[in-house]
C-alpha cells in the first residue's frame, strides 16, 4: 500500500474558488465531511489537516555556533500550502481518483505527490 | 565511417542482423521484463546486457531461432542475478519466484506476437503514456521502452541535446516509480482519455519511421501496436482509424523512394503501391463510416483512402480531399492541417487559392520546411522562377532528413538552370 499527499495551495492569503456565501461554505463542508466518510470507510483516510496562514510561520537556520531565527515563511512565494490529506492507495490511478474526489467536493486545485511515511527514521536503520 | 569500411563483410553483416532484431525484440523484452520485476531500470539495463552478449555471439554462433525469447530468458537471468547481488533485491527475488511458481512458470521460448508479450506491451505502453506524465515524456518513454531507440536517436528527432533527453528519460522513470503509476491497461471509465495520449504517440512512431528509412522498422513497430489497440478496443473507432491511417500511407511506402530518392505522389508509380494493405485500410475506413462516430485519425485516414482510391494524380477526387480537411479542421484546427488542406485546394481552386492559404499559416509555420516547399511548387506553377528558388532554398535549409534536403537541392537546380517549361515535379 501507498501513501499520497493530497495538498491544496493557497495563493496570496485568498482560496481561489472558495464559496462565496455561508450557505455555500455550509454546502461545501457537508461535501468534504460526506468524503471524508467514504475515505474513512474504504480505509483510505491516514491523517489531514490545516495550515495557518505563512504569516505565522517562523524559520530556524543553523548559524556559528547558534541558531538564527527568522519571521516569516521559508519560500517568499505567493502559493503556500493551505491544507492536505495523507491517503492510502494501491497506486497513482487509485489516488488520482481520489483527488478528482476531493477537487469536486473543494472545488480548487491539489496536488498529489507520493508520500512515505518514516515513523521514528531509528526504526527504518538496519538491525532495528 | 572509417571503422565501418574496415569491417568484414560477414561480420557487418552479423551486426546488421543482431541490429534487426535488437529493434524487434527490445520493446517485447523490455515489456515482459518489466511485468516479471517491477522496475523499468532494472528491465532496461538486463536487457541491454543481454544484447550485449547477443551481439558478441550471434556474429560467431549465428542468431537463434527464436531471438527474442532468447534476449528475454538471457535478460531474465542477468536481471536475477542483480536482484541477488542486492540485499534489497533478496526479498522481491523471492517474491517474484513465488509468483512465477503459482502460474506455473514464465516460459518466454513460447511467446508469440499475440501472446502474453503483447499483452505485456500494451500495459507499457499505457504506463509511457499515463496523463500524469508530460506528453514530451510520454513520447520518449515509448520510443525508448518499446521502440528501442537509443537515446541519441530519441534526442535527435527531437532536437534536444543527447544529455537533456537523457534526464527527461531519468526523470520520467524516477516518477513512475515513485509515484507508483500502474503498469496494467486501464479500467474502461478511464480507457477513452487514456487511448488519446496512446493513439499520438504510435502515430508519432510510425511518423519517425515514415521519415527516415533507417528507422523504417519503427513504422512497424507502430503498425503492430495499433493492431493491437483495435484488436483490445474494437468499439473505438478512432484506434480503427490510426491503423487504417498507418496501413495507407504503410500502403504507399514502395513507391515513395526511387534509388534512395524522395518520389512525390504525383510522379509515384501506382503499381508498386501495396494492393493488399490498401484492401485492408480502405475495409477499416468503410467500417468507421457506418458507424459515424468522425474523429481525428479517421478523417485523416479517409483522406488516405481516397489517394489510394485514385488511378492516377490527375484522377484524384481532390474537391472530397478539401472537403475532408475542411471537417479535419473542425477537431484539429491546426496550422499543419490548413498546410495539407492548402495543397489539396492547389489541385481544386490553382496555385494562386493555395499561395494566399499558404500565407495565412506562413507565420506559424516559418520554420518548417514543408511550407515553403509547398510554396516553391506553387510558385514554380506560376512560373515565378525566382521566387519559387527562394522558397526551395528556404525548404532546403530547414529540412531534417538527408533524403528531404536531397529532393529540394534537385529542384533548385532544376530553377536555377533556367528552365523555362514547366519542369517535372
Amino acid at each position: 500500500m501507498s501513501q499520497y499527499l493530497l495538498s491544496t495551495y493557497a495563493v496570496a492569503g485568498e482560496v481561489p474558488g472558495a464559496p462565496p456565501t455561508p450557505e455555500d461554505m455550509q454546502l461545501l463542508m457537508q461535501r468534504v465531511i460526506d468524503l471524508e466518510a467514504e475515505m474513512d470507510a474504504t480505509g483510505t483516510f491516514v491523517f489531514g489537516g490545516r495550515l495557518y496562514d505563512p504569516d505565522a510561520a517562523t524559520v530556524l537556520r543553523p548559524g556559528d555556533g547558534d541558531v538564527i531565527m527568522t519571521d516569516g515563511p521559508f519560500a517568499e512565494s505567493k502559493e503556500h500550502v493551505a491544507g492536505f490529506y495523507i491517503i492510502n492507495a494501491d497506486d497513482l490511478d487509485a489516488a488520482l481518483a481520489w483527488a478528482d474526489k476531493v477537487v469536486a467536493a473543494i472545488n480548487h486545485p491539489i496536488e498529489v505527490r507520493p508520500f512515505q511515511a518514516t515513523g521514528r527514521v531509528a526504526d527504518q536503520m538496519p538491525g532495528a | 565511417m572509417p571503422e565501418r569500411v574496415t569491417r568484414t563483410a560477414s561480420a557487418d553483416r552479423g551486426a546488421t542482423n543482431v541490429e534487426r532484431v535488437f529493434r524487434e525484440a527490445y520493446g517485447q523484452a523490455v515489456a515482459t521484463l518489466v511485468r516479471l520485476f517491477g522496475d523499468i531500470t532494472l528491465a532496461e539495463d538486463a536487457v541491454q546486457d543481454a544484447f550485449a552478449v547477443a551481439s558478441d555471439r550471434w556474429p560467431t554462433h549465428g542468431i537463434p531461432p527464436n531471438p527474442a525469447g532468447w534476449i528475454i530468458t538471457t535478460a531474465r537471468n542477468r536481471a536475477i542475478d542483480v536482484l541477488r547481488r542486492s540485499a534489497r533485491g533478496r526479498a522481491l527475488h523471492e517474491e517474484i519466484g513465488a509468483a512465477a511458481t503459482m502460474s506455473g512458470g514464465p516460459d518466454p521460448d513460447d511467446w508469440g506476437e499475440d501472446g502474453p508479450v503483447g499483452d505485456d506491451q500494451l500495459r507499457l505502453i499505457f504506463t509511457c503514456c499515463h496523463p500524469a506524465l508530460r506528453i514530451e515524456h510520454q513520447v520518449a518513454l515509448t520510443l525508448r521502452l518499446l521502440g528501442g531507440l537509443s537515446v541519441d536517436e530519441i534526442a535527435r528527432a527531437f532536437l534536444v541535446s543527447e544529455a537533456a533527453m537523457a534526464k527527461r528519460l531519468v526523470r520520467a522513470k524516477y516518477k513512475i516509480k515513485a509515484a507508483r503509476i500502474p503498469y496494467r491497461i486501464p479500467t474502461e471509465a478511464d480507457l477513452p482519455e487514456r487511448l488519446r495520449s496512446v493513439l499520438s504517440v504510435v502515430y508519432l512512431i510510425y511518423n519517425t519511421g515514415a521519415d527516415d528509412p533507417e528507422r523504417a522498422a519503427m513504422r512497424g513497430d507502430a503498425i503492430r501496436l495499433g493492431r493491437a489497440l483495435v484488436a483490445l478496443m474494437p468499439d473505438e473507432p478512432e484506434a480503427a482509424g490510426l491503423l487504417a491511417l498507418m496501413l495507407l500511407s504503410e500502403a504507399r511506402m514502395p513507391a515513395r523512394r526511387a534509388e534512395g530518392d524522395l518520389v512525390l505522389l504525383r510522379a509515384q508509380d501506382r503499381s508498386r503501391w501495396d494492393r493488399a494493405l490498401i484492401e485492408e485500410g480502405h475495409s477499416i475506413v468503410r467500417g468507421c463510416i457506418r458507424r459515424d462516430r468522425p474523429g481525428p485519425y479517421q478523417l485523416q485516414a479517409a483522406i488516405q483512402a481516397v489517394h489510394c482510391d485514385a488511378a492516377s494524380f490527375e484522377a484524384t477526387d481532390w474537391q472530397q480531399i478539401v472537403a475532408l480537411y475542411d471537417h479535419l479542421l473542425s477537431f484539429l484546427p491546426t496550422p499543419v492541417v490548413a498546410l495539407n488542406r492548402a495543397i489539396a485546394l492547389g489541385e481544386t481552386e490553382g496555385p494562386e487559392a493555395a499561395l494566399t492559404a499558404l500565407d495565412a499559416v506562413a507565420s506559424d509555420l516559418d520554420n518548417y520546411h514543408l511550407l515553403h516547399a509547398a510554396r516553391g511548387a506553387m510558385l514554380r506553377r506560376l512560373e515565378e522562377w525566382d521566387a519559387a528558388k527562394a522558397a526551395y532554398e528556404r525548404a532546403a535549409h530547414l529540412a531534417v532528413t538527408e533524403t528531404d534536403r536531397r529532393f529540394l537541392a534537385q529542384q533548385i537546380s532544376v530553377l536555377a538552370g533556367g528552365l523555362t517549361e514547366h519542369p517535372p515535379d
